[in-house]
């Protein structure tokens, strides 16, 4: 039923304009019945587009190819799990996706922070309106799910190397990530329409950003795992356009969860971090232009249209707004708290912040590099892999300092010679691990035993807060040591999640100094009983096979591996033949080794008549340690987000006691 | 096919009339803060006046100070804070909490203990 998703997008744009107007006006004149329908237009618009998903889901499971986006996209032979996942995997699903979830998670901040919503910041539901209704604008005149065709024998099916499992929780994720940036960027700027500086609006989106903060991160490394298995080159990240248009406002939310804590602690840094939270919801809507507009050649773009220019011009709209706002209310955001010392918490959380934010910018320069090189020059030139290294080390290497010196460096001031004292451990420990790897001839890469030295640093002062801080907790309460832990941790679960997630920083730092610093790579053509030798392992190629899947044709080469004379069995690496798309993709062979840490990655580049092949072998050490980083990094975020039951008794007395000194 | 030709304008008919429902169920929904009261008493938002927002950040501040309080004492404790520090800091952070809450003292409402303790346990 193409007309009733139509239909309630139709319904769904209605609703979310009149929030933004009304809601706009109600704000504006203090209407508080005019604000109440206003929401509720935002709540009765995510039903709206739920069922409008729903219709689109249905067609897809029932394969009705009279919906043109489920012809392009689709086939009769993909299977379900796939099927369903095309939902995101062309523009119009995805935009749906984006306007579902904007809807859901708007409608549900705004739920549940109403009483402040109503008495303090009304001008977040217009805002929040507003951004929902240029999707709902896309999804309704420019780019439909529900446009219908004269439904073909079969459909196009689905891009090879979107046929994934990765794939099929990457996108909701990111888009999670993305979209839940909008809360922050709401409340903040509703906040400043409002004309209210103080902190509540901080406190109402903390779990918000938060969680959008570890979708995103999370989704992040899902894709370089796709990209790893699927796309088969035998590295996790390429400095592809799409891939860092998630790193972008992933660094700049990081930097806002850092300096938003001075905010909290010093009431410092309030027009920085308004910047921050404009800046990373920017940022997310120019994620989602790179990969839907097509104007970057990228290989994690699947499409080419025409919504290039809307999101352009959206995203030129949101900054300008953003800029006069914050501009406007300069007087009211200025702090009047200064920095005590260049040696204190909050300094180290500036520094952070500065090398956080020249990252992104660079990394976005580099993205936009193409684009205004044909704009000045005529010539579409881009950046490569050394551009983006130099400044990954040139910022990331401070970064992954100050993860282990900030945390060591007390507030307000301390002085060097306690700072000196603090870190005595930590250095001792990273100089250790610096002359233990050198004699055992890590020196091949320096930037790798640097990159190491610096992780063992990071994880002794980690390991050196959770030591102190258990003692002192002993000390004061009693008990066994594990409660001391569970208490300490329990009583200030940002710090202490925020160290685990600091931890998984510098694992995924391990993994990827060892892919990029200590690979091994051998390649060759191989006949039938030659092998290949690379690192430890030797390989032999015994043979070819096909093999008719669901909905592709498998051609498979099988290789022994064995490691020291060690039979380790046999891996497959081939291609796919796709029948509906009439593509073919390559199918990487990975055999994981997790008590090495370490991947053998086979590539099958070439099946030759006379029954040779020509294969790629990586042994990749260490690349492990960056998918465990992953579970360890929503360990520490899940920590984070835990409600904890002081702090809500805390502020729940303060907004009694506010209540009630409002009506004394 | 031809099951497919005859069924469409029942579709689309069906189609229509769900839409005209949803529309019709959104609209109520939106208008229901009207209908609930249709001639309202007060009808405007309860906002702040510059003396509430004064007090709010009163307490902010306060609230701002006592957390500091403990954390400076906590990390006093580990030993992240040498003496000389943590004496240098300790006297003003608990200056600016009482001067908060003396600010606030003459608004606070009666049979009300808003103030918590400086505990280095929490």
């Amino acid at each position: 039923m193409p007309g009733l998703g139509s239909a309630a997008l139709v319904v769904a744009f209605g609703l979310v304009a009149y929030a933004a107007v009304a809601g706009g006006y109600a704000a504006h004149r203090g209407r508080r019945r005019l604000l109440e329908s206003a929401t509720n237009a935002l709540f009765a618009s995510f039903a709206s587009v739920l069922l409008a998903a729903l219709v689109l889901l249905a067609a897809l499971a029932r394969h009705d190819f009279s919906f043109a986006y489920v012809a392009s996209h689709t086939s009769r032979e993909l299977p379900l799990g796939y099927t369903l996942a095309s939902f995101w995997s062309g523009q119009e699903g995805s935009l749906l996706l984006w306007l579902l979830v904007l809807t859901g998670i708007g409608s549900a901040a705004v739920a549940l922070n109403r009483r402040l919503i109503r008495t303090v910041i009304p001008w977040t539901v217009p805002i929040l309106g507003a951004i929902a209704s240029f999707f709902a604008l896309l999804l309704v005149f420019v780019a439909s799910p529900f446009a219908t065709q004269v439904a073909p024998a079969d459909g196009a099916g689905m891009n090879p190397s979107l046929q994934n499992p990765y794939m099929l929780a990457h996108p909701p994720l990111l888009y999670l990530g993305y979209v839940g940036l909008t809360i922050p960027f709401a409340f903040a700027m509703g906040a400043l329409a409002s004309g209210r500086a103080d902190e509540r609006w901080i406190i109402a989106t903390r779990r918000w950003t938060l969680a959008s903060w570890t979708f995103l991160g999370f989704a992040i490394l899902l894709g370089a795992k796709w990209a790893y298995e699927e796309v088969g080159w035998g590295g996790w990240y390429a400095w592809d356009p799409v891939e860092n248009a998630a790193l972008m406002p992933w660094l700049v939310a990081t930097a806002y969860l850092h300096s938003v804590m001075v905010q909290e602690k010093k009431n410092m840094l309030r027009v920085w971090n308004a910047v921050l939270v404009a800046g990373a919801f920017c940022l997310s809507l120019f994620g989602t232009f790179l990969t839907r507009s097509g104007v970057i050649n990228s290989i994690h773009s699947f499409t080419q249209s025409s919504i290039g220019a809307w999101f352009l011009g959206f995203i030129a709209v949101v900054a300008a707004v953003s800029t006069a706002l914050i501009i406007y209310r300069l007087p009211l955001l200025r702090s009047r708290t200064r920095l005590e010392s260049l040696v204190s918490r909050e300094a180290a959380f500036l520094y952070n912040n500065l090398f956080l934010v020249a990252f992104a910018l660079t990394v976005l320069w580099g993205v936009i590099y193409p684009l205004v090189s044909v704009a000045v020059r005529g010539v579409a030139e881009t950046v490569g892999a050394p551009y983006y290294d130099f400044f990954a080390v040139a910022f990331g290497l401070p970064l992954v300092l100050l993860m282990g010196i900030g945390p060591l460096v007390a507030w307000r001031r301390a002085s060097l010679r306690a700072v000196g004292r603090s870190l005595l451990w930590p250095a001792g420990a990273a100089l250790i691990v610096g002359i233990l790897l050198l004699l055992a001839g890590a020196g091949s890469s320096p930037a790798g035993l640097v990159g190491y030295t610096f992780a063992a640093f990071v994880l002794a002062a980690i390991a050196l807060e959770f030591v102190r801080g258990t003692r002192a907790r002993h000390a004061l309460g009693g008990g066994s040591w594990p409660a001391a832990f569970t208490s300490l941790v329990g009583r200030n679960r940002r710090r202490y999640g925020g160290y685990v997630v600091h931890a998984a920083i510098v694992l995924l730092l391990v993994g990827a100094v060892g892919i990029g610093g200590f690979g091994t790579t051998q390649e060759g053509k191989l006949t039938q009983g030659q092998s290949v030798e690379v690192g430890d392992y030797t390989l032999t190629y015994l043979g070819s096979e096909q093999r008719r899947a669901a909905n592709s044709q498998e051609l498979r080469a099988r290789l022994a591996v064995s490691r020291g004379g060690e039979d380790l069995g046999t891996v497959l690496a081939g291609k796919n033949r796709y029948f509906a798309e009439q593509q073919t993709s390559n199918e990487v062979a990975i055999r994981s080794d997790w008590l090495r840490a370490e991947d053998l990655f086979v590539i099958a580049d070439q099946f030759n008549p006379d029954g040779s092949v020509f294969v790629k072998v990586i042994v990749n050490p260490l690349v492990n340690l960056i998918w465990l980083a992953g579970l360890l990094f929503v360990a520490g975020a899940l920590i984070t987000l835990w409600p904890d039951a002081r702090e809500q008794r805390r502020l729940a007395r303060r907004f009694d006691e506010e209540g009630a000194l409002a009506r004394a | 096919m031809r099951r497919e030709r005859s069924r469409a304008p029942e579709m689309d008919v069906l189609a229509v009339a769900l839409g005209a429902l949803l529309a019709v169920a959104a609209v109520a929904f939106v208008a229901r803060p009207f209908l609930a009261e249709p001639d309202a008493e007060d009808d405007r938002l309860a906002g702040r006046t510059s003396a509430e927002q004064e007090r709010l950040e009163l307490l902010e501040r306060r609230d701002r100070a006592l957390g500091a309080l403990k954390e400076l004492e906590f990390d006093h404790r580990t030993g992240k804070i040498a003496d000389a520090d943590y004496e240098a800091s300790v006297g003003p952070l608990r200056r600016e909490a009482a001067e908060a809450m003396r600010a606030l003292e003459p608004l606070a409402p009666p049979a009300r203990a808003p103030v918590e303790k400086v505990d280095a346990r929490a």
